[in-house]
C-alpha cells in the first residue's frame, strides 16, 4: 500500500482547498479587521495562559531543583520522572485530566502545561546550580555564609543563566503547547488554527493564528533574554 | 478514580481493538505515519548534520532550525500543509511530523562528529586517510551514540506528535481521544482517558525500544559517552 493512497478516515472535502482562487487567500486584512476583537481575545488568553503557566513552573521548579542538588540521591529519580514524563504526548495528557478536570474549563490545559514546563525548567536549574564551580562554594562557605544563605547570594545568581535558559525554553514550547487546548476549545491562538480548519479551510484564520503563535514566541523569548541580561550584569561586563 | 476504571473497561472490550476504526486499525496508521515521518527525516537531517559537522561549520544554522520548529505549533503547521499542493491525506501529516524529527537527528549528528577529539583526526590525517576515509573509518564510528540518541529521540517524538494527526483527520491513535472528545465527556469520558493509556503506554514502548536499540549499537568504550551527551542536550538553545 503507497502512502500516497491513503484516504482520510472522515468525508472527503467539499471545497477544493489546494486551489480554491483568490476568494480564500493565505492572508486577509479584512478578515483581521472584521474579527479583531476575536483575535485579541484569543490572543489575551494565550498570553494569559502562557506567563501563568511560566511563574508557576518557576515557583514550583526551583525549590524543586535545589531540593534535587542538596540531596544528591534525589537527582535521578528527580531527572528519569521528568524524562518519562516528557515522552507523555500532550494530547494524551490532556486527555488524562480532561474527564477528572472538566472538559470545558482551561485547568486541565493550564495543568497539562504546567507539568512540561515544570520538566524543562527543572533540568536548566539544576544544570545551573551543578555547574556552580567548587572553589567558588568553598570560598563562600569559607567567608560564613550558611546553607541558605550560600544558596541565595552565591549559588541562585550563578545559576541564573541556566534558569533564564530553562524559563526561555519552557516559555517558547508553552507558546505552541498551548494550541493543543482547542481539542477542548481552550487553545487560544490555536482555537483559530483549528476553527480556521473546521471552517471550510479559511486560510487566512490558521495563518493569522499561526504567524501570532510564532510571533508570540519570538518577542517573549526576546523580553526574557533581556530580563536574563539584567539580571546578570556581571556577565555582560565579562562579555564586553 | 472511576473514570480511569471506564477507560479500562473500554480497553477490555475486544470490539474497540479490532472494529474498523478500533485500536489495532489506529495502531497501525499511527506506526505507518512515524516510520515514514523518521524515514524522512533521517534523509533529510543525517546527511546534512554530518556534513556540517565534519567541515565544523554551521552550528548556528543547527541552532536557528532547532529554535524555528520549537516555536512553530505543530497544529499549525499539520492545518497548513493539507491546503498547500500536498493536498489532503497521509502526506501532509508525514511531512509535517518528518519537519519536527529534524531538529534532533539534525544537532546530535552534527555535535557527534563536532565532538570527534581533533587529536584523533589529526592522527588520521598524519596516517595518509582522504577526507572520505576520515569521516567513513575514524568520524562516523565515534560518533554511533550520538547518532543513535538522536534517532531515538526524533522516533519519540514523531510518535508522540502523530497524536496530533487526528486534529486534521489524519488517523492515528489520537483519533481515539478526538472520537472520544465527539461523543462527551459522560459518555465518551472512558474512550477518551482510554486513548489516553494507549497512547502513553506506545510513546513508552517506543523509548524503551529506541534505548535498547541505542544501547546495541553503541560500542562498549563509547557507552559513557552516549550517557553524558544525553544530560547535555537541553540548556543548548
Amino acid at each position: 500500500m503507497s502512502f500516497l493512497s491513503w484516504a482520510p478516515a472522515g468525508a472527503p472535502p467539499l471545497a477544493a482547498p489546494a486551489d480554491d482562487g483568490p476568494g480564500n487567500p493565505w492572508f486577509s486584512w479584512q478578515y483581521v479587521r472584521d474579527n479583531s476583537d476575536i483575535i485579541l481575545d484569543k490572543l489575551g488568553f494565550h498570553v494569559g495562559i502562557t506567563i501563568e503557566t511560566v511563574i508557576i513552573a518557576l515557583v514550583v521548579a526551583v525549590p524543586l531543583a535545589v531540593l534535587a542538588y542538596w540531596i544528591k540521591p534525589l537527582t535521578g529519580p528527580i531527572l528519569a520522572l521528568s524524562g518519562i514524563l516528557y515522552t507523555i504526548p500532550s494530547l494524551a495528557l490532556l486527555a488524562l485530566l480532561a474527564p477528572l478536570l472538566g472538559a470545558t474549563s482551561r485547568v486541565p490545559v493550564l495543568i497539562a502545561l504546567v507539568l512540561y514546563a515544570l520538566l524543562i525548567v527543572i533540568r536548566n536549574a539544576l544544570t545551573g546550580l551543578t555547574q556552580v564551580p567548587g572553589e567558588v562554594r568553598d570560598a563562600a562557605a569559607g567567608m560564613g555564609y550558611g546553607r541558605f544563605g550560600r544558596l541565595w547570594r552565591v549559588e541562585l545568581p550563578l545559576a541564573l543563566p541556566g534558569i533564564v535558559t530553562g524559563l526561555r525554553l519552557a516559555t517558547v514550547s508553552t507558546v505552541a503547547l498551548v494550541t493543543i487546548g482547542s481539542i477542548i476549545g481552550n487553545g487560544g491562538l490555536g482555537d483559530l488554527i483549528l476553527g480556521g480548519f473546521a471552517n471550510n479551510f479559511y486560510k487566512a484564520e490558521i495563518l493569522t493564528g499561526t504567524v501570532l503563535c510564532v510571533a508570540l514566541a519570538l518577542v517573549l523569548d526576546l523580553a526574557l533574554a533581556g530580563l536574563g541580561r539584567l539580571l546578570t550584569p556581571w556577565g555582560r561586563r565579562r562579555a564586553s | 478514580m472511576s473514570y480511569f476504571q471506564d477507560g479500562i473497561t473500554w480497553l477490555n472490550d475486544p470490539l474497540n481493538w479490532t472494529n474498523p476504526g478500533g485500536l489495532f486499525d489506529r495502531l497501525r496508521e499511527h506506526l505507518v505515519i512515524s516510520f515514514w515521518a523518521v524515514l524522512i527525516g533521517c534523509v533529510i537531517a543525517l546527511p546534512l548534520g554530518i556534513w556540517l559537522g565534519h567541515r565544523g561549520k554551521g552550528g548556528g544554522f543547527v541552532i536557528t532550525v532547532a529554535n524555528l520548529t520549537r516555536a512553530v505549533p505543530t497544529l499549525a503547521l499539520l492545518t497548513i500543509l493539507p491546503l498547500t499542493a500536498l493536498g489532503f491525506g497521509k502526506l501532509p501529516v508525514i511531512v509535517a511530523l518528518a519537519v519536527f524529527a529534524v531538529p534532533p537527528l539534525l544537532a546530535n549528528a552534527y555535535t557527534g562528529l563536532q565532538s570527534v577529539d581533533p587529536e584523533t583526526k589529526d592522527a588520521a590525517k598524519g596516517m595518509g586517510l582522504s577526507g572520505g576515509q576520515l569521516l567513513r573509518r575514524v568520524e562516523l564510528p565515534l560518533s554511533v551514540p550520538y547518532l543513535a540518541a538522536g534517532l531515538r529521540t526524533a522516533a519519540v517524538q514523531v510518535v508522540a506528535t502523530a497524536t496530533l494527526a487526528t486534529f486534521v483527520n489524519g488517523g492515528g491513535l489520537g483519533q481515539i481521544i478526538t472520537a472520544g472528545f465527539g461523543l462527551g465527556i459522560s459518555v465518551g469520558g472512558g474512550q477518551i482517558v482510554a486513548g489516553g493509556i494507549a497512547v502513553v503506554v506506545l510513546a513508552l514502548l517506543v523509548e524503551g525500544l529506541f534505548a535498547i536499540v541505542e544501547r546495541l549499537v553503541t560500542p562498549r568504550p563509547l557507552r559513557s559517552v552516549g550517557r553524558r551527551k544525553v544530560a547535555a542536550t537541553d540548556p543548548t538553545g
